[in-house]
């Protein structure tokens, strides 16, 4: 463990003489010229994505959703991308604070002479990208090499998910929902791109928009033989309006995620593998014999 | 611009409605359809409680608006102006937020959720309603002062409001299903909810029938309705009470529909001055034509997929009223 903390050491001071230039979402470049230190996040996918390349104790702070490794609880919260604390974020100096393009506080940090990095994952390849810029501007050993690891990792997952799909339930169509009152998550969205994996059939095509606003008549049209809400609802899904007809909810083949789960589902982060695996066994659930 | 008679004015808006309604019945999610076969369980138990369900709505709106707009002798009462408004989204958010909080853990998701389910987002609004204009009457210390009443509205409002974003800031999760709330939302009524509709709309339209000599004799001034030998405070509580009632069940069922109860009453007496209970009927009629006619175009303009209905009866309405205001001053006159 020492020999390990020592080559890390090690590695970083190697490689603090370096200087790293990176390219933002906002294709902004920024210098860094030694590895920072104290790490900001401000979107709860970015702060996992630090954890997962090994950086977790880096963190100084995070915004008040991160909750995930449970290290990242104890770390000051410094609210959310429109009501950031900025006073509470500069007192804990950070060298860099890695946010998202729509965050309003970029340009009082930036003013602030804060470095700032604005990366938005949306997609998977966001998410391998997204670990391959922050692993350079961590300023890792071998930076590429580690994050194409956690990569890999994950498409492992998704494979082995892909594998406890049972036969039946191949090519099943699904349909996703985002959230009450009718608006649907679509092959474009990033959960639709964990089905598209599974091997599940999305009946909201990508042409619609990753997040749709549904008739709810067209969802009992498709008649999917799979539901799975990405979020706890509040009605009963039987009691709508003919709804009751659908296959999906006649077999109860319903998947509900708790919040906590709902989290992996819908963050475009370094989870990606576990997300697959939650809904892989919610399938296997719901079409068992 | 020519005035017309009541019955004709109400054959015509009663004719108007059952071809919103036939649109309604043949626009589906895939557009529009010109064949549709009664058996089909889509158009039984989606299409038609959804379209019966937006005219109900929209006729207790209108009905709704027509009465605060007589009680408060203003053109600009609306029918949320007593707080059942950011009562019922307070409702809703809480409920929403019980939702979320409930079922943190999976085993009793589902308890939580028939809990919720009893209660549910619809009764939730309806509660919060109510208290709303139960509040607002509270702090107006009654209902005899208009003015202490529109400002105990406002208070009330804003306060609410305010709790409502405390609520959304917590549980951002919530903000989808708050901004479809928020916007008007027709898709997903049942037959039950029609029912429901229905007789509260035949009830509240009956009493302010009966109740309307009240606002005959308050055009003319309040003082004038009492010389008139009118018990001015009785028939107000009545009234008021009838107004929330036909504004909380509306806004339960279809969330914050913009602009219905506001313009039916304008459009009504843009062509037709009477008493005031053809005035109430009428509005009501024509808040039910509105809201048939916004929620065909809400599901056909982009179907499969939806726009709030809110949205559009704020266009329609909107751009009615600015045309009416262009027209009126081109005219010289004042509307």
């Amino acid at each position: 463990m020492a020999r390990l903390a020592l080559f890390i050491c090690m590695g970083l001071w190697f490689h603090a003489a370096v200087a790293v230039t990176v390219t933002d979402d906002r294709q902004v470049a920024v210098t860094f010229t030694q590895a920072p230190k104290r790490i900001v996040t401000l979107l709860p996918s970015l702060a996992e994505t630090v954890c997962v390349l090994g950086a977790c104790e880096r963190l100084v702070g995070t915004d008040k959703h991160a909750n995930w490794p449970a290290s990242v609880k104890a770390l000051p919260k410094l609210g959310g991308l429109d009501d950031t604390q900025l006073e509470a974020l500069v007192r804990l100096k950070p060298d860099v604070v890695l946010l998202a393009k729509s965050a309003r506080i970029i340009a009082r940090l930036e003013a602030l002479g804060i470095p700032v990095l604005a990366l938005e994952p949306q997609t998977h390849a966001d998410v391998h990208r997204v670990l391959q810029t922050v692993a350079a501007v961590l300023q890792l050993p071998n930076a590429q090499d580690q994050a194409d690891a956690v990569w890999q990792n994950i498409q492992r997952q998704v494979s082995q998910a892909k594998t406890n799909i049972p036969v039946q339930a191949f090519n099943a169509t699904v349909y996703l929902e985002a959230s009450t009152g009718g608006y649907a998550a679509g092959e474009a969205s990033f959960i639709g791109e964990i089905m598209r994996q599974l091997g599940l059939k999305n009946i909201v095509t990508s042409s619609m928009g990753a997040f749709p606003k549904l008739n709810p008549e067209f969802v009992v049209r498709a008649n999917p033989q799979l539901i799975v809400l990405a979020q706890p609802m509040v009605t009963h899904l039987s009691q709508r309006p003919g709804w009751s007809t659908i296959a999906a909810i006649k077999n109860k083949r319903v998947c509900a995620f708790p919040s906590a789960q709902a989290d992996i589902l819908v963050r475009p982060g370094p989870r990606l593998g576990e997300a697959a695996q939650l809904i892989s066994d919610c399938v296997l659930r719901s079409f068992a014999p | 611009m020519k005035k017309i008679p009541s019955v004709q004015f109400a054959a015509c808006l009663v004719a108007l409605s059952l071809i919103a309604m036939g649109l309604g019945l043949m626009t589906g999610s895939l557009g529009w359809e010109w064949g549709v076969s009664w058996s089909d369980p889509i158009v039984q138990d989606i299409r038609l409680p959804r379209t019966l369900g937006a005219w109900l709505a929209g006729a207790l709106l209108g009905l709704a608006g027509a009465l605060a707009q007589g009680l408060f002798r203003n053109p600009l009462a609306d029918p949320y102006l007593l707080g059942s408004a950011s009562g019922a989204s307070l409702g809703v958010a809480v409920a929403l937020s019980l939702g979320l909080w409930g079922s943190a853990s999976f085993a009793d998701m589902s308890e939580a959720m028939q809990w919720a389910m009893r209660l549910g987002l619809t009764g939730m609004a309806f509660v919060g309603a109510w208290a709303a204009v139960l509040l607002t009457l509270l702090l107006a210390k009654g209902v005899e002062h208009t003015l202490r009443l529109l400002l105990a509205g406002v208070v009330v409002g804003v306060v609410l409001g305010a709790l409502t974003s405390l609520l959304t800031l917590v549980f951002p999760q919530t903000l989808p299903a708050m901004q479809s709330f928020l916007l008007g939302n027709t898709s997903m009524l049942s037959g039950q909810a029609c029912v429901l509709m229905a007789i509260v709309l035949l009830s509240s339209a009956g009493l302010s029938w009966i109740f309307s000599p009240l606002l005959d004799g308050l055009r003319l001034g309040e003082s004038t309705a009492h010389s008139l030998g009118l018990r001015v405070l009785p028939l107000r509580i009545v009234l008021l009470a009838v107004m929330g009632l036909a504004t909380a069940t509306a806004v339960a069922q279809t969330g914050l529909i913009a602009f219905v109860g506001l313009v039916a009453p304008h459009l009504v007496r843009a062509r037709f001055t009477g008493r005031s209970a053809s005035l109430l009927v009428l509005s009501a009629l024509m808040g039910g034509v509105l809201l048939t006619t916004a929620d065909v175009l809400a599901r056909g303009l982009w179907a499969p997929q939806e726009l709030p209905v809110g949205v559009l009866t704020g266009i329609l309405g909107g751009g009615y009223l600015l045309w009416r205001i262009h027209s009126s001053q081109m005219a010289g006159s004042s509307a």
